[in-house]
């Protein structure tokens, strides 16, 4: 692995001063598998301290060990000096320690307020004392600087804001530790700015962070302690004035890595043409895609880029088929699709690939096998009956080509990682034989590793005459494989670039201020 | 990666044997469940055990049977149908309304259908209730639990107005009218076996190749395991929503003639919570009421399970109030099987 800073193992007592929680040889196992072995890991007092790992590498599974969640095989937790033994999230509070979830654990039907003092309700004398829930609400809101009302229903915010409740009800038990398993990943620029400031105001107040996260160049702006896990080892680990990107990517994958460059290949005749597309908010007040034009060339990788909010999830959903456009044209080889059904779509050769793999991507109660050809269903039936040996060539070959890591088949689509996971269900998509495939963040929750496969998987497709077009939030994947960046804001297009693509230019383009 | 999944492989067939015992158990959970019904009170009375017993026990196990296979189809896609029994004492309604001739007054004669003619309008009766059920739930997003509820009492009040609450005692035919045989389903045997099971067999039969065999099979499991990845992936959702209505309501209205001919009667209060009978007998079968998984065989088990336990109840003179309690422990005992079974599935890292 030979990295330089492994040598200084953290030393068996740890400086009490300095760490505030630490693991000792920390191991754990499911059954038979390890996904801990050994894991020496230090909270610093009133930092911030981020775990960087791929999907698979431990990072979850140490977090749940220090939240109480699970208890470890072997090895110990100190906390302040001494040896303590969590047994469940409630004991895990009550020592300080809490931790927000990656997956949102609110209740939409009910009101921000009622979701941040959820079983822990202030009584008053008759009955729960609204008013003062009411009013620390309102406090902790004016402290994250968002503008979110207490008696707001969750299933009205955005998902941004949702997280910003997540944050504000875990800040609410005053907690000394504090996790927090990718929080941005659903968060606006100005958003994560807020809650940077937030994480800065925190670490004043001698709250000590623990920080995870896939988006590596965010997560450099916020940390103070970088640790590195890989298969369940501590691979790195280094103060923050020691480390840069590339040492974190080499430490995590274990090579140098890139995510491609764009195919050079010799772009055919227009694949997709948007016309003027308009698509009606879902709230009904005005125009989440504004008169849309893009035209998609075959062969042609087309990066999409822009905040929560800029239009690229409507804008695809309507050109698959599952939101209708208000106005406007959509044209697949220059004949209009517009009112196609989305089967009809897909047998026409255009297919999406949405953003939420667990609600829109994934049929959770089949197989891997069964969710990879879950599309492509026509092609293995014969008269009446599907063909069980096509059916297996069809689910055999997009094994190979997606490279999806699987015991087989046969294997639960649950039992996958993420990074697998959101291959299954482009695999699905690609076995249709697409021309023109569109992708809204496919690389949303995935590890560095599987994102490079992703994009390869993609390039390749596109030498071979496919129009892809993807979008991102994050401007890194802007500038690998995509012939032409395309950055949306307020359902309009903002700008394009075809060379010279800069970062800087993308972020200005999409309304986002450079934060470091 | 590669070592942890190599260090997998190395444990596994320590524990293979007590694993796969336990997974065999609760996978086969109804299959053993049955056993044991049979072993116990076969041990208990002397009659339970012969043959005859055992065609009575499964003609009726025929009507719940029937029921429950169209139940399966509604529950895998993650809906439920309530009307199921309503529509069954409708359907029988209806088949003996045909059977006592249509009076046409325009022409000043009456017309009687031959017997296959009033099968097959029957069948529709079961479709059109169907339709009803399918086109509420799927095109104007009434909750399944809500619509045929609903349709529940209306199939009921249509049947109690059809007859004005009386009952069909006359389904014979007359000789005359070339309309006889309408009990051939309930009372002639071929090979000694009531033809009820023969139905039974055909329709458990069609049903599981649609499932296992059919892209409409496919895509009720996947629109009931995740509506919205397969409605992306192409799968007509709304179409395979009101098809399992459709075909539970025909299921239902073969239920109702094959009940009314075995009874040789169409009584309007027929049938009534066979519907809870049918959800049971799905349940106990395995199947999980979120929609997306189970099976015909597992539901058939089901049924078997129910209608056996019920039987040997009666035949050991247990109270009938006993046997009700009997049921309810063993779906609730099911249900709780089921959580295990797919409690540690649901949930995806």
């Amino acid at each position: 692995m030979g990295t330089d800073t492994l040598d200084d193992v953290p030393q068996a007592k740890p400086d009490v001063a300095e760490v505030v929680l630490a693991a000792r040889h920390v191991a754990k196992s499911f059954g038979a598998v390890q996904a801990l072995k050994g894991v020496n890991f230090d909270v610093h007092r009133g930092q911030v301290t981020t775990l960087f790992g791929e999907n698979g590498a431990g990072k979850s599974t140490l977090m749940k060990v220090l939240s109480g969640v699970h208890l470890p095989t072997e090895g110990e937790l100190i906390l302040d000096g001494k040896p303590v033994v969590i047994t469940s999230t409630v004991a895990a509070r009550e020592l300080g320690i809490s931790i927000i979830h990656q997956e949102l654990s609110l209740a939409p039907n009910m009101n921000v307020r009622d979701n941040i003092f959820m079983g822990r309700e202030i009584m008053g004398s008759f009955g729960v004392d609204y008013a003062e829930q009411e009013r620390q609400t309102r406090a902790l809101m004016r402290d994250l600087e968002e503008d979110i009302d207490p008696l707001t229903l969750v299933e009205d915010l955005r998902l941004g804001q949702q997280q910003i409740v997540e944050i504000a009800r875990a800040l609410s038990v005053n907690s000394r530790i504090l996790i927090m398993d990718e929080p941005t990943s659903a968060l606006s620029a100005t958003e994560v700015e807020v809650l940077f400031k937030v994480i800065h105001d925190l670490k004043a107040r001698g709250v000590s962070i623990v920080y995870i996260s896939h988006h590596l160049e965010e997560a450099l702006t916020i940390t103070d302690h970088a640790v590195v896990l890989r298969d369940g080892i501590m691979t790195a680990y280094g103060p923050r004035a020691e480390i840069d990107l590339e040492w974190i990517v080499r430490n995590m994958v274990g090579d140098n890595f890139d995510l491609g460059s764009p195919p050079e290949n010799v772009l055919g005749a227009p694949a997709l043409q948007l016309e003027s597309l308009c698509v009606a908010m879902a709230s009904g007040a005005g125009n989440a895609v504004d008169h849309l034009d893009l035209t998609v060339s075959a062969g042609e990788v087309v990066c999409i880029y822009g905040l929560m909010g800029a239009g690229r999830t409507e804008m695809m959903e309507c050109v698959a088929g599952r939101l209708a456009p208000s106005s406007g044209n959509i044209l697949l080889h220059g004949q209009d699709v517009s009112k196609l059904t989305i089967s009809q779509r897909i047998a026409a050769g255009l297919v999406l690939v949405p953003e939420d793999r667990q609600r829109d991507g994934l049929v959770q109660t089949m197989s891997v096998g069964r969710n990879l050809s879950l599309a492509s269903i026509g092609n293995f039936t014969k008269s009446l009956f599907t063909n069980t040996n096509d059916e297996d060539a069809i689910i055999d070959r997009s094994i190979k080509e997606v490279t999806v890591k699987a015991e087989g088949p046969d294997a639960p689509i649950g039992s996958l990682s993420g990074g697998n996971q959101q291959k299954v269900v482009i695999g699905k998509m690609l076995a249709t034989k697409p021309s023109v495939i569109l992708l809204d963040e496919p690389s949303r929750g995935i590890d560095i590793g599987a994102k490079g496969e992703v994009f390869r998987i993609l390039a390749d497709r596109a030498n071979n005459g496919m129009a892809v077009v993807y979008t991102t939030s994050e401007v890194t994947e802007c500038l690998a494989i995509a012939h032409r960046v395309i950055v949306m804001r307020r359902g309009r297009i903002a700008a394009e670039f075809t060379q010279d693509i800069t970062k800087e230019a993308i972020m200005a383009a999409s309304g986002e201020s450079l934060a470091a | 990666m590669s070592d942890v999944r190599s260090a997998s492989l190395e444990t596994k067939p320590k524990k293979a044997g007590e694993l796969n015992f336990v997974h065999l158990l609760l996978e086969g959970r109804a299959f053993f469940a049955l056993i044991v019904i049979i072993a116990i009170f076969s041990f208990l009375s002397a009659n339970y055990f012969s043959v005859p017993n055992f065609l009575i026990m499964t003609s009726q196990v025929a009507i719940f049977g029937l029921l429950a296979i169209g139940m399966l189809l509604v529950i895998l896609s993650g809906g439920i149908d309530l009307s199921v029994g309503s529509t069954l004492a409708l359907c029988g309604v209806f088949a003996g309304f045909l059977m006592q001739g249509i009076e046409l007054e325009a022409l000043g004669v009456i017309l009687y259908l031959p017997v296959w003619a009033v099968f097959i309008l029957t069948l529709c009766m079961g479709a059109l209730v169907g339709i009803l059920n399918g086109v509420l739930v799927a095109y104007f997003k009434v909750p399944a639990f809500v619509a045929t509820l609903g349709t529940l009492y209306v199939a009921r009040g249509v049947a109690l107005l059809m007859t004005n609450g009386l009952t069909f005692n006359n389904l014979s035919g007359d000789p005359s009218f070339s309309n006889t045989g309408f009990e051939w389903l309930g009372f002639n045997r071929l090979w000694g076996v009531p033809i009820s099971i023969f139905v039974l067999t055909a329709v458990a039969v069609s049903v599981h190749l649609l499932l296992t065999r059919t892209p409409f099979g496919r895509w009720l499991y996947s629109t009931g395991g995740n509506a919205n990845a397969a409605e992306l992936s192409g799968v007509p959702v709304k179409k395979v929503q009101i098809w399992v209505y459709v075909l539970s309501g025909v299921c239902a209205a073969i239920a109702g003639v094959v009940l009314s001919s075995q009874l040789t009667s169409a009584g309007p209060t027929a049938g009534t919570t066979y519907e809870l009978t049918a959800i049971a007998a799905v349940v106990v079968g395995g199947a999980s009421l979120m929609g997306g998984r189970g099976t015909v065989r597992g539901t058939l088990l089901g049924a078997f399970v129910i209608v056996f336990l019920g039987a040997g109840l009666v035949i050991t003179g247990v109270s009938s109030y006993w046997q009700t309690v009997f049921t309810g422990a063993v779906i609730v005992l099911a249900v709780m099987l089921n959580s295990i079974q797919y409690g540690n599935k649901g949930k995806s890292g």
